[in-house]
C-alpha cells in the first residue's frame, strides 16, 4: 500500500501552488474579483503555460496523460490561492471531450485546450435542481439544441461549450446561432456564472456516454478546491492570531482562540485524505467512484464553509470588510457549497449508493 | 500513489480466510482460554497479530500496511476469532520498551505481555496531578540497589488485575518539575502496594486507587535514565493517543451504528430509511472516511521516511469528537432503550440496544483518558500550529 505523492506529483502541484499564490496574493485575485468579467487573461495564459489545461488529457493530444488525482492537486492549489478564472469548466469540458468525443472531435479540440489556445466551458445544471449531467432534459434534434442550462462557468469566454443533454454531451461552438447568456450576479466574483438559453442552436453530439463520470469528476474537483480554500483559511487565521495583539498579547495566546483554531485544524486537515481518495478511485476503483465523490463534496464543502466563517470571526472587524481578502474566501466557500448540489443532496446520494436500507446486510 | 486494492489484496484476504478456516473455532470441548492462547500463537506466527513487534520479542514483524491490517481485522471479526490483546501493556508499554527500553527489559517483558501472561497498569495520574501530570508527587528514593516508592496513584485502569505497573515517580526533588521524574517498572504483588477499586459511571470497576507505601523495585527496573521519565512517558502517551484515536476504532463503531440504524424502527418504519437519519449517518461517515484515508496517507508517508505534518497531532481529538457524534446519533436511534442501564460484561450482558448506553458513556472516557480534549487542543494549537505558549497549558 502506498498512499503518498510521488516526487513528480508533488512538483507539479507545488509549481501551480507557488505561481497561483504569488500572483493571487499580489493582486490577481482582487483585480479579477473587482473586474467586469472576472477573467484575468494574463494570469490564465501563464497558468496554461504550466500545463494545467492538459493534466488528464492524453499525451498524443498534447496533454500530460496524468490521473484525476493530479488534476485534483492542481484544483487544491488554485483553491488555496482563490485563483480566478475558468479552470473548473475548462478542464471538465476537456475531460468530457476525451471520454465522449469521436476521433475528429478530439483532434479538433483537445490539443488547443491542453495548450490553452482555446477555452472551454461545460453546462451541466438545469432548473428544478437538476445538478447532475445525467439528469439533463434538454435534447438535440436534427443537430439543433433548444432549452436552458443554468450556471455555466464563464461560457461567454468559451470557444467551445460542452452541454449535457438527454442524448449525451453535445458541443456548441462560440458564436453559434440562437445562444443567449444571462449572467448571474454571483457572490463569488472569481468564478462567474451565466445561464444559457439555446434556441435551435447548432450542436454536435458526442458518441460515447459518460455523464455520470463527468458529474463525479466535477464533485471531486470542487472538493479539492474546497480543501485548498479551507486550509488557506486555517493558515490565515493562525497567522493573524500570531500577529494581532490585544490586552498586550497576541490574540493567539488566548485559550479561547487557540481552541477555536485547534478545532478548525481537526476539521480541515483530515479532509485531505478524503479528497485524495475520491480522486484516486475515480481512476483506480470505478465502483467506488460515485459514492466517494459525493461524500467528499458533501463533507469538504461543509468544512470549508465552517472554516471560512471562523476565519472571518478571528479577524474581527477587518475580516468583515470588502477590502480584506477574507471575504473572497468566504464567497469561494459559498460557491463550493452550493455549486452542483448542496451537501445534503450529496449525502442523500452517499446514503443511497451505500445501499443503506433495512433489507441489505452489511 | 497506489492503494493496490487489486489482486494482491484479494489474495491476502483469501490467505487470511484460509488460515482462519484451519485454526478457528477450536475443537469442541477445548478449554476456551487455552484455545484462544494457542490460536494467538499461531496467528502471530503467521504474521497476523502484533505486526509492528519484532519476532524475537514475540511479534508478527510485518511492514506496516493499514489495508492489510484492516483485512485481518475484518476477517478475524467475521470468524469471531481472538484478536490482539488490548490494555495498557500491549498498547503503551510495549511500544515504549521497543523505543526506549534496555534489551533485558524487552526480552523479559514484551513476549509475555503480548501473550497475556503479564498484565500491566499505567501509574501516571494522581489526585493532585491529572492534566498537569508533571506536578506529580509520588516519590522514589534509591536505597542500596532498590527504589523505595511512596505516594498515591488514581484512575489506574486494571490495577486490581495487574502483575506490574509502569509508573512515573519523582526521583529528583530539587530538579525543575519536568526534569525530576523517572519511569520505573514495579511489581504490584508486594506488601507496599494497596489497590482499592473505584466504581465507574458504567457500573464497572476497571479503574482503581493505588497506595504506595514503601513499595520496592530493583534499581535497574528503570526505563531511560534518572530524570528522563517525562520524555519516556511522552513516548507512551503518543502511543496511547494514537490507539485511542485510531481510525480502526471509529470505523468499527460506525459500522455498528449503521447496523443499529438498520435494525431499529422509528414510528413503524426502519430508521435507516428515514431521510433525517440517513443525513446524520452520512455526515458522520464524512468524518470517518476523512480520518481513515488521512491515516493511510500518514502511514504511507512515515513508511517512506517522510513527516506527515499536522495530522499526527490531531488523532486523539479527532477520534474523541467522532465518538461524541456517534453517541449522539445512537441515542436518537435507541429511543427509550436509552432509559436503561446496561448490565455489565461482554458475555451474558446487554442483549438489546441498551448496550449502546455503554458507548454513550464510554465516549466520554475516551475524551478524558490519555489527555483530555482541551489538553489536546492546547497541544495542537501550540505544538502543531505554533501559537504562543500559555502558562500551564499542559502542552
Ligand atoms: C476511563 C479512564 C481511564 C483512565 N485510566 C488511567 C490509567 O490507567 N492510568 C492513569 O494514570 N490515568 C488514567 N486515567 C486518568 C486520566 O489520564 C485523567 O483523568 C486525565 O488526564 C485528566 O486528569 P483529571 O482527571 O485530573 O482532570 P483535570 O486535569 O482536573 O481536568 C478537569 C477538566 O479541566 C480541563 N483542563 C485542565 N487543565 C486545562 C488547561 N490547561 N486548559 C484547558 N482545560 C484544562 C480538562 O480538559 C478537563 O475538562 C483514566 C481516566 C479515565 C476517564
Amino acid at each position: 500500500m502506498n498512499f503518498r505523492l510521488s516526487d513528480e506529483q508533488r512538483e507539479m502541484s507545488e509549481t501551480v501552488r507557488r505561481f497561483a499564490r504569488a500572483r493571487g496574493d499580489s493582486g490577481a485575485r482582487r483585480v479579477a474579483f473587482e473586474s467586469e468579467t472576472g477573467h484575468d487573461a494574463a494570469f490564465w495564459r501563464e497558468l496554461m503555460a504550466l500545463g494545467v489545461g492538459g493534466v488528464v488529457l492524453p499525451e498524443r493530444h498534447g496533454g500530460l496523460g496524468l490521473k484525476l488525482i493530479d488534476l485534483a492537486l492542481v484544483a487544491e492549489a488554485l483553491g488555496y490561492a482563490a485563483a480566478p478564472g475558468p479552470f473548473l469548466g475548462h478542464v471538465l469540458a476537456g475531460l468530457a471531450i476525451d471520454l465522449c468525443g469521436d476521433a475528429a472531435q478530439k483532434q479538433r479540440w483537445l490539443p488547443a485546450l491542453a495548450a490553452g489556445e482555446a477555452i472551454a466551458a461545460i453546462a451541466i445544471a438545469e432548473a428544478g435542481d437538476r445538478c447532475r449531467p445525467e439528469a439533463s432534459q434538454i435534447g438535440v434534434r436534427n443537430g439543433a439544441l433548444t432549452g436552458e442550462k443554468r450556471d455555466a462557468l464563464f461560457p461567454e469566454l468559451a470557444d467551445v461549450i460542452v452541454v449535457a443533454t438527454a442524448d449525451g454531451f453535445a458541443l456548441v461552438e462560440k458564436g453559434a446561432a440562437g445562444m443567449t447568456f444571462t449572467p448571474r450576479d454571483g457572490a463569488d466574483r472569481t468564478r462567474r456564472l451565466s445561464h444559457i438559453a439555446f434556441a435551435r442552436t447548432p450542436a454536435e453530439l458526442m458518441p460515447t456516454r459518460a455523464e455520470a463520470a463527468i458529474g463525479d469528476a466535477a464533485l471531486v474537483l470542487l472538493a479539492a478546491d474546497a480543501f485548498g480554500g479551507a486550509s488557506r483559511c486555517l493558515d490565515m487565521a493562525v497567522e493573524y492570531a500570531k500577529t494581532r495583539e490585544q490586552f498586550g498579547r497576541p490574540i493567539g495566546a488566548f485559550q479561547g482562540v487557540k481552541h477555536q483554531l485547534a478545532n478548525m485544524a481537526v476539521d480541515v486537515e483530515p479532509a485531505r485524505g478524503l479528497f485524495w481518495y475520491a480522486a484516486y478511485v475515480f481512476d483506480a476503483a470505478p465502483e467506488e467512484r460515485a459514492r466517494m465523490a459525493a461524500a467528499a463534496k458533501a463533507h469538504i464543502a461543509d468544512v470549508y464553509m465552517q472554516a471560512a466563517r471562523l476565519m472571518i470571526e478571528i479577524h474581527g472587524g477587518v475580516g468583515y470588510t470588502w477590502d480584506h481578502d477574507a471575504q473572497i474566501y468566504f464567497k469561494r466557500a459559498l460557491f463550493d457549497f452550493a455549486y452542483l448540489g448542496t451537501p445534503s443532496r450529496h449525502r442523500d446520494r452517499q446514503a443511497a449508493l451505500a445501499g443503506w436500507s433495512a433489507r441489505a446486510h452489511a | 500513489m497506489n492503494l493496490d486494492l487489486g489482486p494482491e489484496y484479494a489474495a491476502f484476504r483469501a490467505h487470511v480466510a484460509d488460515f482462519l478456516a484451519r485454526h478457528w473455532p477450536p475443537a469442541p470441548g477445548a478449554d476456551p482460554a487455552q484455545a484462544a492462547a494457542a490460536f494467538r500463537r499461531e496467528a502471530v506466527e503467521a504474521g497476523f497479530l502484533y505486526r509492528s513487534v519484532p519476532r524475537i520479542y514475540g511479534g508478527g514483524e510485518q511492514a506496516p500496511d493499514p489495508a492489510r491490517a484492516r483485512i485481518i481485522r475484518e476477517e478475524f471479526a467475521r470468524a469471531g476469532a481472538p484478536r490482539e490483546l488490548e490494555g495498557p501493556g500491549v498498547s503503551m508499554l510495549v511500544p515504549t520498551l521497543l523505543a526506549r527500553g534496555a534489551d533485558w527489559q524487552k526480552e523479559r517483558f514484551i513476549p509475555k505481555t503480548l501473550s497475556g501472561e503479564i498484565i500491566w497498569c499505567q501509574g501516571y495520574s494522581e489526585p493532585g496531578a491529572g492534566s498537569d501530570l508533571a506536578s506529580l508527587r509520588t516519590k522514589a528514593v534509591l536505597e542500596g540497589d532498590e527504589w523505595v516508592i511512596t505516594g498515591q496513584k488514581v484512575w489506574t485502569t486494571l490495577a486490581h488485575l495487574a502483575h506490574y505497573m509502569f509508573i512515573l515517580v519523582r526521583t529528583e526533588p530539587d530538579a525543575p518539575k519536568h526534569e525530576g521524574l523517572s519511569y520505573l517498572l514495579l511489581d504490584m504483588k508486594q506488601p507496599g502496594v494497596t489497590v482499592r477499586p473505584l466504581k465507574q459511571m458504567t457500573g464497572g470497576r476497571e479503574f482503581n486507587e493505588v497506595f504506595l507505601d514503601g513499595a520496592r523495585t530493583p534499581a535497574h527496573w528503570i526505563v531511560g535514565k534518572r530524570g528522563e521519565g517525562w520524555a519516556v512517558s511522552r513516548t507512551t502517551l503518543k502511543h496511547e493517543r494514537d490507539a485511542i484515536g485510531s481510525s480502526a476504532r471509529t470505523e468499527d463503531m460506525f459500522a455498528k451504528l449503521v447496523q443499529l440504524a438498520r435494525s431499529v424502527e422509528i414510528d413503524g418504519a426502519p430508521a435507516i430509511e428515514r431521510a433525517d437519519i440517513r443525513q446524520a449517518l452520512a455526515r458522520i461517515e464524512g468524518y470517518v472516511l476523512a480520518q481513515r484515508y488521512s491515516s493511510f496517507r500518514a502511514q504511507s508517508m512515515s513508511n517512506a521516511g517522510e513527516e506527515p505534518g499536522l495530522i499526527g497531532a490531531l488523532n486523539k481529538l479527532n477520534g474523541a469528537e467522532i465518538g461524541h457524534r456517534i453517541a449522539a446519533l445512537a441515542q436518537e436511534l435507541i429511543g427509550d432503550d436509552g432509559l436503561s442501564m446496561p448490565p455489565l460484561g461482554r458475555k451474558g450482558g446487554a442483549r438489546g440496544h441498551e448496550k449502546w448506553v455503554n458507548q454513550i458513556m464510554g465516549s466520554l472516557g475516551v475524551a478524558i483518558a490519555g489527555g483530555s480534549s482541551n489538553i489536546q487542543r492546547n497541544v495542537i494549537a501550540e505544538r502543531a500550529l505554533g501559537l504562543p505558549r500559555g502558562h500551564g497549558d499542559g502542552a
